[in-house]
């Protein structure tokens, strides 16, 4: 689905650094948190992006700093060749009319006073859109119809539905203005399993319909898998892997996409029971404090001295690469991790040198370690 | 008691039942409301050694269940009825004082949300070794070592200096930790953990499973997991019940279930969850509505009215009866009048993923797709 020419949406170099401030009288600025620290990235037109990460990678902070709802402090984000970041006033607005989000709480991000028609006649009203009353009215019965509730549901209030419902009427809020690209912020995390279904195929349906583009930040990795084209996945603020969705599941090239990746619970005991799985040690170091060289060197099972712990890795595609969009990863080592010729450390290993812990030890340390799977063995190469 | 004590690996599954739960209920009344009925007699059993599985949407009452298993619900506006035996001695109504002795000592739990469970104001150590000096009868010194030394088996580093530290100055993670830490602190005999993994991100819920997973094979305890992730269940539950709007609906072995579930609704969760391992635009197949729709039990099946093998028997006005749970082949049984059939039987214990006629749940080639 690549269209011919420019992608809608550009982001080069992004940085986004919240300042940390101390001080009682004066602000003193003693350290910044790089949330977004030199993002890169494009969506071509009618497809969709997936962007993966764990709490705290800076995934949200990249959607929300496309649509400038928190100020970049470096980088460009060209959105259909104009840069966004430019844009003051009247401009800005007219050019949030094509870009709109939909929020991971649905019950947050809808006012509990308003009803749904004055929900969704909202943004039409803002933009003078929609044709005066009647034509507003038309067009939101539309709306409804298109995320599939009934128009009995315009005199309600959210309150009065349940969350599937609820991130139906986010999402008509947001189709309303007719926009080119839509950022889903967690759109299904707050759901339960049987309606997360329900509102993954309603985007889908919607994409093919409206001919939409979306960047879809998720930390479900199955649920980005199976609505994105393209995946970028995000360690502390930077995009450690890109790829087209399935080139990244086939085979992950970063270390981290493969942790990741074999920790997700798969529901299938026949498959659990096969599954390499690869612990990772301790917890996401502090955004504010990132390591240096490789971010992922204090909990990398294949980090190798001295570079990673002093170098940075810049993305690359491998020699050899020939998918479209190309397969994008910033590891010093992938070919040779990706060939089998280092072996990954254990996670015990890793703790040790780094002071961080993993797993469980103490009196049962003897015997145990050959009943957690996969642990010791190194793991499988391909 | 300590872990030495205990049963080694590989407990005899055949012995007397750690935990026996028999149509198990609880109504939640409220002046002027009509009762609510969150659990309606839910029974199931838990031997030493063995994982069960609770799996269920929000609202189907499997977190009530384990409140009404531990005693922990309020005694004003709730009723509990039926049975719930602990080694064989009766919970329901036992006083407060045997309760009081058991809950913490034998046994334990590991709720969702870590910074909530943990008490803000007091630091870690604390409330590790409260429990150690409670049923322990430990001197301060020897709970502060034995603390340490929990905290340091569930995988904390640098134990003591993370005993004085607080609640908020630990990772979601590490809290979790420290909450098991708590809960294993005087060996427990059963262990029931509500979604402990819900609020962590995955490569720290790895670490948990792993731990809890550990803790099963080492030290024999009995654990009730209460999840709605249907990936955790497969890889970690021995027996699954299935519940909806408080009815257990389905039981079966985990191999049995995900590769043969009967019940719609079962099937339905399993169709409508997107699979690492599937390819991209496999197409999902979500179930209907919501689960606001469910019917009062006694007019029929809860589930029906998003059932697409619902019939008009379904319905209790039809039937004449509601729908039983009933013996439905070795060690399953099914609450369903119109379940899912399966043409070719397969011999129990052989597992075949790809066998369900509700599509969708695998292909055949899906094995590889995790962690390659």
């Amino acid at each position: 689905m690549t269209a011919a020419g420019e992608p809608l949406l550009r982001v080069q170099g992004l940085q986004v650094h919240f300042p940390i401030k101390r001080g009682v009288f004066v602000d003193r600025t003693v350290g910044h948190v790089r949330a977004v620290d030199g993002v890169d990235l494009a969506v071509d037109r009618g497809t969709t992006y997936g962007l993966v990460g764990e709490s705290g990678c800076g995934k949200s902070t990249l959607g929300r700093a496309v649509l400038r709802l928190v100020e970049p402090t470096a980088g460009q984000v060209l959105f259909d060749g104009t840069d966004v970041a430019s844009l003051r006033g009247e401009a800005l607005r007219s050019m949030r009319r094509r870009m709109q989000m939909v929020f991971q709480d649905p019950l947050g991000s809808l006012d509990p006073r308003q009803d749904v028609e004055s929900l969704l006649s909202e943004p039409l009203r803002a933009h003078g859109l929609g044709g005066g009353k009647a034509g507003i009215a038309a067009r939101i019965r539309e709306l409804l119809d298109a995320v599939g509730l009934p128009s009995a549901a315009l005199r309600r209030y959210p309150h009065e539905f349940s969350g599937g419902q609820r991130q139906r009427i986010g999402i008509a809020r947001a189709v309303a203005l007719e926009p080119d690209l839509l950022i889903a912020d967690e759109p299904v995390s707050a759901l339960d399993v049987s309606v997360q279904a329900q509102v993954v195929n309603l985007l889908e349906e919607l994409q093919q319909r409206l001919g939409l583009t979306y960047l879809v930040i998720a930390h479900d990795l199955a649920v980005v898998r199976h609505i994105s084209d393209v995946v970028g996945v995000m360690y502390l603020g930077s995009l450690v892997e890109q790829a087209p969705a399935d080139d990244l599941y086939d085979a992950p090239l970063h270390p981290y996409t493969r942790a990741l990746m074999s920790a997700v619970p798969v529901p299938d005991p026949v498959v659990e029971e096969r599954r390499e799985r690869i612990l990772l040690a301790g917890d996401l170091p502090s955004p504010a404090n990132p390591p240096s060289g490789c971010r992922f060197h204090t909990r990398c099972p294949w980090r190798q001295e001295t570079r990673c712990d002093d170098e940075v890795p810049v993305l690359r595609e491998l020699a050899g690469g020939s998918s479209r969009p190309p397969h994008l990863v910033s590891c010093h080592w992938a070919e040779q991790i990706r060939d089998g010729l280092l072996t990954p450390r254990s996670a015990e290993e890793v703790a040790a040198t780094q002071g961080v812990s993993v797993r469980p030890r103490g009196a049962d340390d003897a015997g145990g370690d050959s009943l957690v799977q996969g642990l010791d063995e190194p793991t499988e190469v391909f | 008691m300590s872990i030495e004590a205990l049963p080694p690996a590989a407990p005899d599954r055949s012995a007397v039942p750690v935990l026996e739960v028999e149509e198990l209920t609880v109504t939640f009344t409220r002046r002027g409301e009509r009762p609510t009925r969150a659990v309606d007699g839910v029974s199931f059993s838990v031997a030493a050694g063995e994982t069960i599985g609770l799996v269920g949407e929000s609202g189907c009452g499997k977190s009530v269940t384990s409140l009404a298993v531990m005693g922990l619900l309020p005694r004003r506006g709730v009723q509990v009825g039926g049975s719930v035996r602990f080694n064989g001695a009766e919970l329901i109504g036992a006083p407060d004082r045997t309760l009081r002795e058991l809950r913490g000592a034998d046994m334990a739990m590991v709720f969702q949300d870590p910074l909530s469970s943990l008490n803000p104001t007091v630091p870690i150590g604390t409330q590790v070794t409260e429990v150690l000096v409670e049923h322990r009868d430990m001197s301060g010194k020897r709970a502060v070592a034995e603390a340490a030394d929990l905290l340091d088996r569930v995988g904390i580093p640098d134990p003591t200096r993370r005993l004085k530290e607080y609640p908020h100055q630990l990772s979601g993670g590490m809290r979790q930790r420290a909450l098991i830490a708590m809960a294993l602190a005087c060996s427990p005999r059963l262990l029931i953990a509500d979604e402990p993994t819900t609020a962590l991100d995955v490569t720290i819920q790895a670490q948990i499973l792993e731990l809890l997973r550990e803790l099963v094979v080492d030290t024999g305890t009995a654990l009730v997991m209460i999840t709605h992730d249907l990936g955790v269940v497969a890889g970690l539950c021995d027996r699954v019940h299935v519940m909806y709007a408080g009815k257990v609906i389905e039981t079966a072995d985990r191999h049995e279930l995900f590769a043969r579930p009967r019940q719609p609704y079962t099937g339905g969760l399993l169709a409508s969850v997107p699979r690492l391992d599937a390819g991209r635009g496999t197409p999902l197949t979500p179930i209907r509505g919501s689960a606001r729709d469910a019917i009062p039990w006694a007019e029929g099946c809860a589930f029906a009215p998003r059932c697409d093998n619902a019939q008009d028997d379904c319905l209790t006005e039809v039937a004449g009866s509601t729908v039983p749970l009933e013996y439905d082949g070795p060690g399953r049984e099914l609450r369903c009048r119109h379940p899912l059939t399966y043409p070719r039987q397969t011999p129990a214990g052989a597992p075949s993923s790809g066998s369900t006629d509700s599509g969708s749940t695998s292909s055949g080639s899906t094995a590889s797709g995790a962690g390659r």
